[in-house]
């Protein structure tokens, strides 16, 4: 039941953009938001739309999942959409009505800034899943981790996002059980308003932050007891090996970026 | 026996600053225990007779304040040899939610390895071996919420094992398993300790304790009882007077005893017990 959701959107599988290095992945992902900002043109968009759609092809991510991931944006792409139809005034005139004015420019704009969204939300979406929370949270670690030097934090912003991951099929299942017992107390909490419905939440969140906070007391002490006293000097099981592959997949991320180059120099659309 | 853990003279107390003035609650008074290599005790008491308190002592989580508490050579007082004693000294807790630290079975095992610094392929090396020690290396790439109590309870238990402790301290380990998962507990506790592991074993249940070696009885922070099992379950009347119980075996044996029926009085096992009631019958058939 409600033991069984899945953390994140991750989609489990063995393709090749899923054994990736995850710093590489994280790398590409950034690199292919910096294709997206480079493009000038719909030509260069196009050499974006080709590679993350060859991306996705090799990651053996069903369309759908792919088409999903815009839902949550819809409504961003439809405001950016209306401000850039309204705000441009370059070009040629194409209706006007009082104030109102829509010109070419603003058509061409508003076209294109979807466009670009819609492509970012496409990358990043496929790093999040090909990749399990838990090895982001590692990359993440191994990444920022140069940054030590000038006092940020890595290892612990990483070890509280795991610490997190790990801790939430066991909240829900507490809030889950908590629910059951404040039900069977006669607690009622689908009915009435939305006043009415945040209120009969309390008697749910009091008990499970109290029961948070005893647990993180707890959990504190036996990392205590296994000699934890964060980063310095700790190894890891899994140490991360980049291979063959993921030079070849920077390799044609670079190759796709010099592109979207030579088309901003060349072709100007 | 040499001496492994030695307790001498050891007081403790919680300070309660919230109320004013601060209201002072001795937990322990004046313990002095030793343990030797190799030993399986057990502690009894009912709660708050300080038992769990003594569990934390031993590991430098709480300092003694008053007495020492030293392992192996080393005071706990002594900040220098900190890992050294969490290493020497390993703990398991009652509830296994609480200390699964990863989102992985044997990543979860690897963690204390990670933190003192061991070389990959040696955490390698001993996260499987002591998976298989507690008999969960098949589950090794599972997520831990995914497993039963019992068996989470031996993934905390092999987190511990792998910094290969000569003592692990365990407090309560089976209170929050069902009979199933107490006998999984059970049964690796006694596998490690066969195999030369100090276990120091908290618990309530009477019939856990006369499994051990040595039963160790504590009330209102002092030693009640120590000794060998069959000693301390022959003394129900004192026990129950310190609202402790005696293994139901030991209780029926006792009340036959009452009734005229010849049995010793000292059985803590129900194997012992069908055995000579048997003997028993046969001879009177």
């Amino acid at each position: 039941m409600i033991k069984d959701i899945t953390i994140g959107q991750f989609f489990p599988g063995k393709s090749v953009i899923h054994r990736l290095d995850p710093r590489i992945k994280l790398l590409l992902t950034v690199l292919f938001i910096v294709m997206l900002f480079l493009a000038k043109g719909f030509c260069g968009l196009g050499v974006g739309v080709i590679y993350i759609l060859l991306a996705f092809l090799l990651s053996g991510i069903p369309l759908k999942m792919m088409l999903k991931s815009l839902k949550p944006i819809v409504p961003i792409i439809i405001f950016t959409g209306i401000l850039n139809l309204f705000f441009i005034t370059q070009g040629e005139p194409l209706f006007e009505w009082k104030f109102i004015k829509i010109t070419t420019g603003g058509v061409h704009t508003m076209v294109f800034m979807a466009a670009r969204i819609i492509l970012l939300i496409f990358g990043t979406s496929l790093l999040t899943y090909t990749t399990s929370p838990i090895t982001l949270t590692d990359a993440i670690e191994r990444v920022l981790s140069p940054l030590k030097v000038i006092k940020f934090p890595a290892h612990e912003i990483a070890m509280i996002m795991s610490i997190a991951l790990r801790f939430i099929p066991t909240l829900i299942e507490e809030t889950d059980k908590i629910m059951s017992a404040q039900k069977a107390r006669g607690a009622d909490m689908e009915s009435g308003n939305i006043i009415h419905r945040a209120k009969a939440l309390i008697p749910i969140l009091i008990p499970l932050f109290v029961s948070a906070f005893r647990r993180a007391e707890e959990l504190a002490l036996a990392m205590e007891c296994r000699c934890y006293h964060g980063g310095e000097g700790r190894t890891r099981l899994k140490q991360l090996k980049t291979a063959p592959r993921d030079y070849i997949a920077l390799l044609v991320t670079l190759i796709f970026i010099a592109a979207v180059i030579l088309l901003n120099i060349f072709v100007k659309i | 026996m040499d001496k492994f853990i030695e307790i001498k003279d050891v007081s403790f107390s919680y300070v309660n600053e919230y109320e004013e003035p601060p209201v002072k609650n001795t937990v322990l008074s004046g313990v002095s225990l030793e343990i030797g290599r190799g030993e399986f005790v057990a502690v009894l008491g009912h709660n708050g007779s300080g038992k769990s308190t003594l569990a934390k002592l031993l590991n430098a989580i709480n300092l003694p304040e008053t007495g020492d508490i030293i392992i192996e050579g080393m005071n706990t007082r002594d900040e220098e040899r900190l890992y050294d004693i969490r290493k020497t000294v390993g703990m398991v807790f009652q509830n296994p939610d609480n200390q699964i630290v990863a989102t992985v079975v044997e990543e979860d095992v690897a963690f204390a390895l990670e933190n003192i610094g061991v070389e990959p392929d040696e955490i390698r090396r001993r996260v499987d071996e002591a998976l298989k020690e507690v008999g969960m290396y098949d589950y090794r790439e599972h997520a831990p919420h995914k497993l039963s109590g019992g068996q989470k309870q031996r993934v905390a238990i092999a987190g511990v094992l792998a910094m290969q402790p000569k003592c692990i301290v365990m407090d309560e380990p089976t209170a929050m398993l069902d009979p199933i998962g107490r006998r999984e507990i059970m049964d690796t506790i006694k596998e490690l300790n066969a195999e030369g592991v100090t276990i120091i074993l908290i618990t309530h249940y009477m019939e856990e304790a006369a499994q051990a070696g040595r039963v160790v009885v504590m009330d209102s922070g002092r030693i009640l009882l120590d000794g060998r099992p069959k000693e301390v379950f022959r003394q129900a009347e004192l026990l129950k007077s310190v609202g402790l119980d005696v293994p139901d075996v030991t209780d029926l044996t006792h009340m036959l005893i009452k009734e005229g029926i010849d049995l010793p009085d000292d059985i803590i096992t129900e194997d012992e017990c069908v055995e000579k009631l048997y003997a028993l019958l046969k001879k009177g058939g």
